[in-house]
C-alpha cells in the first residue's frame, strides 16, 4: 500500500501547483488590466498656470483644468452649438482656496487680475445656465496645438448661488 | 413634544443596545442563561422603540415642524405627503435613523427564530448585531441628530442643537428648503430603502459567522442558518442597484444608467463580495472546503456594507478635504478599522480549527470553476476599489491630482465580466469533484453549436464590432446551456416520474429552488448583458437647435419640433415643455414631451426626457435649452439607445429568480439532510 499513498501525495501536490499557477495567472491578469487601464484613462488635474508651464508636454493627454470664467469673453453660437470662453488661473488645492478667503473671493480676485495666466476654451454643446462671470469652470478635454483647450465635458460651480447646489453638469 | 419623544426613544434604544451587549457577554462569562435571555429581550425591544422614533420623525416631516433643522432642510410647504414621508431618507441624519430602524427590524426578527439547536450562537449574534446598531444609534444621537432644533442666538446667528442654548430663542421658519428635486422620483423613493435593506440584512450572516468563530463551531451550521438571510440581503441589494440604474436613466438626463460614480461603486462592492459569497458557500456545503475563504468574504461584505452606507451619504470621495469637515468620516473609518481588525484577528486565531484535509482534485471540477468565479469577482472588486482610492493615493504620494473615469472601469472590468459569463455557461455542466475536458466537452458541444447562431445572425444583420460579437455569443452560450439544462432535467423527470413535460418542469423548479432559481438569475444576467452591450456599444447621439417645424435625424428616426410651452405649476415649479413628433423610417410613431422643471425653492433644474421605448431601442429626447421669446427655437439632445429595454427586462427576471431561490422550502428533517450528504458520489443531484 505504501507506493499508492505516495502516488496520491504526488497527485495532490501536482494539483496544488496547477491551482497555484491558475490563481497567479488571474492575479497577473487583473494587475495587467489595472495598470494598462489606469495609464490609458488617467485624467490629470492641472491649474491654468501649470498648463502654461508644461505646454507641449501635455498635448494629447486627458486633462482636467479649473479656472474662473471671464464674463466678457463668453461667445455662444446656438446654431452650431459652439461655446468659447476664457478662464483665469485659480489655485488647485482647496486648502489654498480656503486660505485665500474661500472660493468666491478667489474667483473674484482671479478675474480682476489681468496678470494671471489665462486659457481659451472651446466646447461643443449647450451653454449651461451657470456659465457666467466669476463662475468656476472645470473642463475635461485636451490641449490643442493652437494653445486652445478643447473641452469634452464642462462642469460649473457657482459659489454665490446656492450653498449646497450640485455642480451643473453637461456632457458632450 | 414629538421632538422629545423621538429623541428620547432614540436615546433609550441606544442605552438598551449597550445594556444588551453587556448582558450577553456577562451571561456567557458567568454561564447565566437568564442574562442572555435578558439581552435577547433587549434586542427584541429595539424595533418597537425605533419605530416610535421614526414615526415621530415622520410626524415632524409631515407636519412641517421647520424648527427642527432636518425637517427644514429636506421638506417644504409645497411638497406632497408621500414626498414628505420619504424625506426621512432624503438627508444624512434621517438616513442614519432610517438605517438604524431597518437594522433593528432584522435584529428583532432574528431573536424570534427557534434557537433550540444553536443556543451557543445566540449571545454572540446579539453582541454583533447590537454593536452595529449601537454604532449607528451613537452617530445619530451624538453627531448627526435628526431631531436637532434651530436656535437664534442673541447675536442673530442661528445654531442647531437639541437642547436650548443659553439666551437663545427657538427659530421658527415658515417654510423649508425642500427635497432635492433629483430625489423626487418614484425610483429614488424606493431605491434607498432597498439598498439599505440589502445592507442591513448582510449584518445577520456576518453576526452568525462571528458567533461560529467565537464558539469554535467549525461545521457549516452558520451557513445553513444564514443561507436565506444572505439570499434576501442579496435580493434587496440587487433590487436597489437595478432601481438606482433605472432612476439614473429616467432622471439624470444623460442617456445612461450607470456612471461608475464612487457612490455607485460603494453600493456595488458589497454586492460583488456578496455574490462571490453566495457561490462559494455552496462549495462548503457540498464539499466542506473553502471555510476560511467564506469567512473572509462575509467579513469583507460586512465592512463594505458599513463603508457603502457611509459613502452613499457623505460625499467624501468628491473631495479629499471634506474629511475634516464631517465628523462622521473619521468615526466610520475607526469603526471599519476596528471591526476588520477584530474579525480578521478572530479568524486567524481559529485558522487551524477551520482546516480540512479536503483538496480540489480537478481543475475542471465544478468547485474549481466556482473558485475561479470567486477570483473573478474579487478581481472586479479590486479594480473598483483601486479606481476609488487611486485619486487619493496619487495625491498623497506624488502630489499630482489624477483621476480615472468610466473608461478605466469599462476597460478593466469588461474582460472579467466576459470571463464570468463564460464560466456561467460552463460551470453548471461541470461535475463536482472530478471533470475532464472530455466529459465537459461532451456536455457542452450541443449548446455551443446552437449558440453560434447568435453572432452569425448579428454578422448577417451588419454588426462588425468584435467586442459585440463576442458578447452576443457569450450571452447566447449561457442562455443555451441554461435552457438545455432545464430541458434535459425536465425530460428526464417526465420519463422517470411519468409526468407531463410542463408539470415535470414545474416540479423540477419547485423541488430544487436554489439551483433552478439560480439558473433563472443567470438568464436574467444574460438579458441584462444584451441590454448593456446594446447601449454601451451602439448608442448614438446628436444635438441641435431647431426652429419650430424643423427636423433632426438620428439613425432611422426623425423628430420634428412642434411647439414649446413655459408655465408655472402649483407645487413651485417652472416647467418648459416641448412637443416633438417622432417618425421612424418615415412613418409617424408618436409624440414625445421632453421637459425641464425648474424648482424655485431649491433653485435647481431637472431635465425629464421624452422616451419612445421598444424592445429594439429607446428614442430618448432631452430638452436642454430654449429661447422663450424669439423664434430661434429650442435645443435638443437626442439619443438612440439600442436594446436598453433588455436590461430592465433582465433586471426583472433576475429579481424573479432570486425570489424563487430565496422562497422558503418546507424544512427537511435534519436526519434526511444528513443522509443525503453522506450519499454515494453519483447520487448527488446538484
Amino acid at each position: 500500500m505504501e507506493p499508492r499513498a505516495s502516488a496520491s501525495t504526488v497527485n495532490v501536490s501536482a494539483n496544488r501547483l496547477k491551482f497555484l499557477i491558475g490563481g497567479l495567472l488571474i492575479v497577473a491578469a487583473v494587475i495587467y488590466l489595472i495598470v494598462t487601464s489606469t495609464q490609458a484613462s488617467a485624467q490629470y488635474f492641472m491649474t491654468v498656470a501649470e498648463l502654461h508651464e508644461k505646454g507641449s508636454q501635455v498635448l494629447g493627454r486627458d486633462l482636467r483644468v479649473s479656472g474662473a470664467v471671464i464674463g466678457d469673453t463668453i461667445q455662444y453660437d446656438p446654431q452650431t452649438l459652439t461655446l468659447r470662453f476664457t478662464v483665469a488661473h485659480v489655485p488647485g488645492s482647496n486648502r489654498e482656496i480656503e486660505a485665500q478667503g474661500g472660493l468666491a473671493a478667489v474667483l473674484h480676485a482671479a478675474v480682476t487680475d489681468p496678470s494671471r495666466p489665462r486659457l481659451e476654451i472651446v466646447y461643443h454643446g449647450v451653454k449651461p445656465d451657470l456659465l457666467r462671470h466669476e463662475a468656476q469652470a472645470i473642463v475635461t478635454g485636451k490641449l490643442g496645438e493652437d494653445g486652445v483647450f478643447y473641452a469634452e465635458e464642462l462642469l460649473l460651480k457657482c459659489p454665490t448661488k446656492y450653498e449646497e447646489a450640485l455642480p451643473e453638469q453637461s456632457e458632450g | 413634544m414629538i421632538t422629545e419623544l423621538g429623541y428620547g426613544t432614540l436615546a433609550i434604544t441606544f442605552f438598551l443596545a449597550l445594556y444588551g451587549i453587556g448582558a450577553a457577554i456577562w451571561g456567557v462569562q458567568k454561564r447565566k442563561p437568564e442574562w442572555v435571555e435578558s439581552a435577547r429581550n433587549a434586542m427584541l425591544l429595539t424595533f418597537p422603540l425605533l419605530t416610535i422614533s421614526c414615526a415621530s420623525m415622520i410626524y415632524l416631516l409631515v407636519n412641517g415642524n421647520y424648527e427642527v433643522e432636518y425637517v427644514s432642510s429636506v421638506t417644504s410647504n409645497s411638497m406632497p405627503l408621500y414626498l414628505r414621508i420619504t424625506a426621512l431618507w432624503g438627508g444624512q441624519a434621517g438616513s442614519l435613523l432610517f438605517w438604524s430602524w431597518l437594522m433593528s427590524a432584522f435584529a428583532s426578527a432574528v431573536t424570534l427564530r427557534n434557537w433550540q439547536r444553536d443556543r451557543e450562537f445566540l449571545p454572540w449574534v446579539i453582541v454583533v448585531s447590537l454593536v452595529t446598531l449601537g454604532f449607528f444609534l451613537g452617530l445619530t444621537l451624538f453627531v448627526e441628530n435628526p431631531f436637532d432644533r434651530l436656535w437664534l442666538l442673541p447675536n442673530g446667528i442661528a445654531v442647531k442643537s437639541f437642547f436650548a442654548r443659553e439666551g437663545a430663542i427657538p427659530f421658527y421658519q415658515s417654510d423649508g428648503k425642500g427635497l432635492n428635486p433629483l430625489l423626487r422620483h418614484p425610483g429614488m423613493i424606493v431605491h434607498p430603502p432597498m439598498l439599505y435593506l440589502g445592507f442591513v440584512s448582510f449584518v445577520i450572516p456576518f453576526a452568525f459567522a462571528i458567533a461560529a468563530l467565537i464558539t469554535n463551531r467549525t461545521d457549516d451550521r452558520w451557513i445553513q442558518i444564514t443561507r436565506r438571510w444572505s439570499l434576501v440581503a442579496w435580493l434587496f441589494l440587487s433590487l436597489g442597484l437595478i432601481l438606482g440604474a433605472r432612476w439614473a436613466y429616467d432622471v439624470l438626463g444623460w442617456g445612461g444608467y450607470w456612471g461608475w460614480d464612487p457612490v455607485e461603486i460603494a453600493a456595488f462592492m458589497p454586492w460583488l463580495t456578496g455574490t462571490a459569497f453566495l457561490h462559494s458557500v455552496m462549495i462548503q456545503e457540498k464539499r466542506g472546503m473553502l471555510k476560511h475563504w467564506n469567512m473572509i468574504l462575509i467579513i469583507l461584505t460586512y465592512n463594505l456594507v458599513i463603508f457603502g452606507t457611509f459613502l452613499t451619504r457623505s460625499g467624501v470621495l468628491s473631495s479629499v478635504h471634506s474629511f475634516a469637515q464631517s465628523a462622521i468620516g473619521p468615526l466610520f473609518f475607526v469603526y471599519i478599522g476596528a471591526s476588520s481588525a477584530l474579525s480578521l484577528g478572530l479568524l486567524l486565531h481559529r485558522w487551524q480549527d477551520l482546516k480540512t484535509d479536503l483538496h480540489m482534485t480537478s481543475v475542471l471540477s465544478r468547485e474549481a470553476l466556482f473558485l475561479l468565479n470567486n477570483l473573478l469577482f474579487m478581481g472586479i472588486l479590486v479594480i473598483c476599489f483601486w479606481g476609488v482610492i487611486f485619486p487619493l493615493l496619487s495625491e498623497i504620494i506624488t502630489g499630482q491630482k489624477v483621476t480615472v473615469g468610466p473608461p478605466f472601469y469599462e476597460r478593466a472590468t469588461a474582460p472579467l465580466f466576459a470571463a464570468l459569463l463564460l464560466l456561467m455557461g460552463i460551470a453548471p455542466l461541470a461535475a463536482w469533484r472530478h471533470s475532464t475536458l472530455q466529459t465537459l466537452g461532451k456536455a457542452v458541444w450541443k449548446p455551443t453549436l446552437v449558440s453560434l447562431l447568435a453572432p452569425l445572425t448579428a454578422v448577417l444583420l451588419g454588426v462588425r464590432n468584435l467586442a459585440a460579437l463576442i458578447g452576443f455569443w457569450l450571452a447566447a452560450f449561457v442562455a443555451c446551456v441554461t435552457l438545455y439544462e432545464y430541458g434535459r432535467a425536465a425530460i428526464a423527470r417526465s420519463r422517470t416520474h411519468g409526468e407531463s413535460l410542463p408539470l415535470a418542469f414545474w416540479n423540477l423548479v419547485g423541488r430544487n429552488r436554489r439551483r433552478y432559481g439560480g439558473y433563472i438569475i443567470h438568464l436574467g444576467v444574460v438579458l441584462m448583458a444584451i441590454g448593456i452591450l446594446g447601449i454601451e456599444l451602439f448608442q448614438k447621439e446628436t444635438q441641435a437647435t431647431l426652429a419650430r417645424g424643423e427636423e433632426l435625424r438620428l439613425g432611422p428616426y426623425t423628430m420634428r419640433f412642434e411647439s414649446l410651452a413655459v408655465f408655472d405649476t402649483a407645487d413651485g415649479r417652472n416647467v418648459a415643455r416641448a412637443v416633438v413628433s417622432v417618425y421612424k423610417n418615415g412613418r409617424f410613431v408618436g409624440e414625445l414631451y421632453p421637459r425641464r422643471d425648474y424648482y424655485y425653492e431649491s433653485q435647481q433644474p431637472m431635465t425629464i426626457p421624452g422616451v419612445r421605448s421598444t424592445m429594439e431601442d429607446d428614442f430618448y429626447v432631452l430638452l436642454v435649452d430654449w429661447q422663450p421669446i424669439s423664434s430661434a427655437g429650442a435645443t435638443f439632445k437626442v439619443y438612440q439607445n439600442p436594446l436598453v429595454n433588455w436590461l430592465w427586462l433582465g433586471g426583472f427576471v433576475f429579481i424573479l429568480g432570486t425570489l424563487i431561490a430565496a422562497w422558503p422550502e418546507s424544512e427537511k428533517s435534519p436526519a434526511i439532510a444528513r443522509a443525503k450528504r453522506q450519499a454515494p458520489l453519483g447520487a448527488e443531484a446538484s
